[in-house]
């Protein structure tokens, strides 16, 4: 017996021995309710954890949006009817009080970005997907990542405390930028609220270490037999590299946040130079604020990718299926990926092109931003192509994943507006910049979560979701993401953050544009909480699923039981013998992962530059025979 | 036994896989913190030289000492000798408590020369940084004495001590401990230079 082996097995054993409880069918047999539901190693019940936790953040963190949208559609409308949600935060004339809108839209950024975008998006589908797509029993260690998703549950609370905090919760952006975040006196969510801000979200970059960890080990070490990197579906690529880049860059945000709580709580001057408040100079000098941004959006970049990589994974499996075509450019697809992510590291500082920093250093920037486009327009050239002639079945995932094509281009076009510095100038810091992130982060990587969750709904909870439901969800949600969205591009000279424009005679030409732009959020929010409907109904009485295999899809997840228990797969975990993307190949509308190539088959793509590290630990199987 | 690594080119434990990546985070933490430091030095106008406490000097060779101790425990552990492995475990114990002592009085030092936390910025990473380090090695220390318990517990009869050696899965955890301290043992020794020297 080889020590490798021996390693393996007992992975292996650990999670084959619950297997044997499940073969009869009684899921809960052993299990009691905690330890199955609460504190639940298997990957797909943390998954559900992550799915529902963030379902939840993203019904308040939207419904703080409709909030400060009312505000901004009707400054002068009287909001008295908010009090019994907001209290003490209604001002007298009836508005919502100018530090508290800012508190909302600083929560807002923060639970979309981090809480829903990033642990709901890749938390969920990186834990459900990668063992069930690569043919693990688990997680490379169900602890871990049990415990990522508690520090995440942890992170959440401390956030939600901070709202009821009598000063209020952070309100100086989800940046989090000095001196307005560091000094008390500078407002007040900065009084306490940002310490609850910092704590939450260093508990948070614990969270997602714990989780990424787990993925990359995963991928590199677990896959099963034959199942080679490039074999892999784009799905599991674009959660593996979304981990590396979480890994590389969430640990200098802690760094920026710890160096942020000293001069916060100890006196330190990391980031405060010469600050005079109420004519008095305050002792701290030397530091510099602009250092705090260089921080920040190191990690405040490759984030933007974090959110959306999971969303490009995701859509491309599903155009892919939905029209029974294989991807287009598989190993392009890859490439570009890994050129995203790379290039994602060296443009933070067109966020900064305002900081006064050498314009020769800033036309660095400006190039690398740019090029960041070339490997983005492949991935799109790529999915229309995908489409080009397909046997299109416009089912709900679908539906999203082509909406996520079409809003991840509109917002990316004005990518390369901001990334000229000279046009951001003009445009830094103003509702053009929201219209550009909202389309091309925001709702994308909402429609590619969606399409995710209608696509993968079955697999998770036996069931399915109402169609009817889910196409009013869809059709809803782009209209109005267009609507609020869009218009916002002619409001490119209104600087965002501001609770309003009214005193302003220049802006008062976009009061009707605001209130129309509002009118569509309410709306947008109104279908989204069709979408919950159908979620949780769904759960306990959709349609049962009566099909192993309902989309007819050829990768691993489709081969486990209807109701896969802990491990996945009741007996041995299916060998692979071809990519994940063998659609209308050879007269047949799909040949599974699992299907030996025939006689004289070539394999797609027969190159010699395959990462052929498939070899891993997996031949144990032989050893056991 | 047969060592048959021959024919699979690419083998590591999960686990240790998973310990290098999170070495990697930590990599980027104090790589921010560095590079932040590098980029408020290069700004000169308030950047004051702070004299570099004595004790850090000591503290560094302890931890290269407890570094060594932590490889011969695990040697010791591999060659199923139980009482040498027993006794190397206990001195990188102490040499890691000790460490963690001699940071205290190398700040206690620099307190004593008027660098305070909430002074000049130099003197401020100085103490981030070192103390950012201190948590590291804390928790190491941790590990170090949960190691020590099973030391002591867990090799009582020949059977056992079999069970417990030969057993690559049972090696893992003192693996993935002396990974760990010889990491924050070379991470000291960068910032102990950088610090001095950038
Ligand atoms: C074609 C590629 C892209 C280019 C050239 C680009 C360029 C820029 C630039 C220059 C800014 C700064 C604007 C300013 O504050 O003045 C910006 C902001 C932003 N971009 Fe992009 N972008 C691109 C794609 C993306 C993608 C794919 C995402 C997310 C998935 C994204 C998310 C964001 C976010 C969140 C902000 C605003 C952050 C804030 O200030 O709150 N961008 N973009
Ligand atoms: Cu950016």
């Amino acid at each position: 017996m080889s020590q490798e082996t021996t390693i393996k097995e007992h992975l292996e054993t650990h999670v084959t021995d619950h297997d044997h409880d499940h073969d009869h069918g009684h899921h809960d047999h052993h299990q009691s309710f905690i330890s199955k539901y609460i504190f639940s190693t298997d990957h797909k019940t943390i998954a559900k954890q992550f799915l529902v936790t963030g379902i939840i953040w993203a019904i308040v963190g939207g419904g703080l949006s409709v909030l400060f949208r009312i505000q901004l559609g009707y400054p002068d409308a009287d909001l008295s009817w908010m009090k019994p949600l907001l209290g003490k935060w209604i001002t007298p004339e009836g508005h919502i009080a100018p530090e508290f809108y800012n508190a909302l839209i600083t929560m807002h950024g923060t639970i979309l970005v981090f809480f829903v975008l990033t642990a709901g998006l890749s938390g969920t589908f990186s834990n459900y997907l990668i063992p069930l797509m690569i043919g693990a029993r688990d997680m490379a260690s169900g602890f871990i990542n049990m415990l990522s998703y508690w520090f995440f549950f942890l992170s959440s609370v401390v956030m939600a405390v901070s709202f009821f905090l009598a000063t209020g919760p952070a309100s100086g952006g989800w940046t989090a930028y000095p001196p307005l975040n560091a000094l008390p006196a500078a407002a007040s969510g900065s009084v306490a609220g940002v310490d609850y801000w910092l704590v939450s979200i260093v508990l948070f970059i614990v969270s997602v270490l714990l989780g990424g960890l787990n993925y990359i080990t995963t991928v590199i070490n677990l896959r099963t037999r034959g199942m080679k990197m490039f074999r892999l579906p784009l799905p599991i690529w674009a959660f593996f590299l979304t981990a590396v880049i979480g890994l590389l860059s969430f640990p200098v945000l802690l760094s920026a946040g710890v160096l942020l709580l000293f001069d916060r709580n100890l006196g330190t001057s990391f980031y405060l130079d010469q600050i005079y408040i109420g004519g008095e100079a305050l002792a701290n000098a030397g530091g510099s604020p602009i250092l705090y941004q260089h921080l920040f959006w190191f990690l405040g970049h490759p984030e933007v990718y974090i959110i959306i990589l999971p969303a490009m994974g995701i859509a491309s499996e599903v155009l892919s299926v939905h029209s029974r075509k294989p991807i287009f450019g598989y190993t392009a697809m890859i490439y570009s990926l890994l050129a995203i992510a790379v290039l994602s590291f060296i443009v933070w500082a067109h966020h900064m092109f305002m900081t006064g920093m050498n314009p020769f250093i800033g036309s660095i920037f400006v190039i690398f931003t740019l090029i960041i486009a070339v490997p983005s327009a492949v991935k799109v050239f790529n999915w229309l192509t995908t489409l080009w002639r397909g046997n299109i079945k416009l089912t709900p995932p679908m539906m999203f994943a082509i909406g996520f094509v079409s809003l991840f281009i509109s917002g990316g076009v004005t990518g390369i507006f901001l990334g000229n510095s000279s046009i951001d100038v003009e445009l830094h810091d103003t509702y053009f910049v929201v219209a550009h992130f909202h389309l091309v982060m925001g709702v994308a990587a909402f429609f590619g979560m969606f399409a995710g969750i209608y696509h993968w709904f079955p697999k998770m909870f036996g069931r399915h979701m109402n169609n009817t439901l889910s196409y009013i969800h869809f059709w809803g949600t782009i209209v109005c993401a267009y609507l609020i969205f869009f218009p916002m591009h002619w409001e490119y000279m209104l600087p965002r953050r501001y609770p309003t424009h009214a005193g302003f005679d220049t802006f008062g030409m976009f009061a009707q544009l605001n209130e129309f732009i509002t009118i569509a959020a309410m709306a947008s929010f109104a279908f989204q909480l069709i979408f919950v409907f159908n979620f949780f109904y769904s759960i306990w009485y959709g349609r049962k699923l009566k099909e192993q295999n309902p989309y007819h899809a050829t990768t691993l997840e489709w081969t486990t039981p209807i109701r896969p228990g802990h491990g996945n797969w009741p007996g041995d975990i299916p060998e692979v013998h071809r990519w994940a993307y063998d659609y209308s190949k050879h007269g047949r509308d799909f040949i599974p992962q699992t299907e030996p190539l025939s006689q004289y088959e070539i394999e797609h793509g027969e190159h010699g530059d395959e990462m052929d590290s498939d070899v891993i630990a997996h031949e144990n199987d032989d050893h056991q025979s | 036994m047969s060592q048959s690594i021959s024919h699979k080119r690419f083998i590591i434990h999960p686990y240790k896989f998973n310990m290098w990546l999170a070495i990697v985070a930590m990599i980027m933490m104090f790589a921010a913190f560095t590079s932040a430091y590098v980029v408020k030095k290069a700004d000169f106008r308030y950047w004051v030289d702070v004299p570099f406490p004595q004790m850090f000097t000591f503290s560094t060779i302890t931890i290269l000492l407890s570094s060594v101790f932590m490889h011969l425990s695990l040697v010791t552990f591999r060659r199923n000798q139980v009482s040498l492995h027993r006794l190397f475990m206990l001195l990188t114990l102490v040499a890691g408590t000790s460490f963690l002592a001699m940071q205290i009085m190398g700040w206690q030092e620099l307190y004593d020369n008027g660098i305070k936390l909430n002074g000049n910025v130099a003197g401020s990473f100085l103490y981030v940084i070192s103390g950012a380090h201190f948590l590291h090695v804390a928790g190491g220390v941790i590990g170090l004495l949960v190691f020590s318990v099973f030391a002591f517990t867990r090799f009582r009869n020949p059977v056992d001590t079999l069970v417990e050696n030969i057993h690559p899965y049972k090696q893992i955890g003192l693996e993935l401990m002396a990974t760990y301290w010889h990491f924050v043992d070379v991470l000291w020794l960068y910032l102990f230079f950088f610090l001095q020297y950038s």
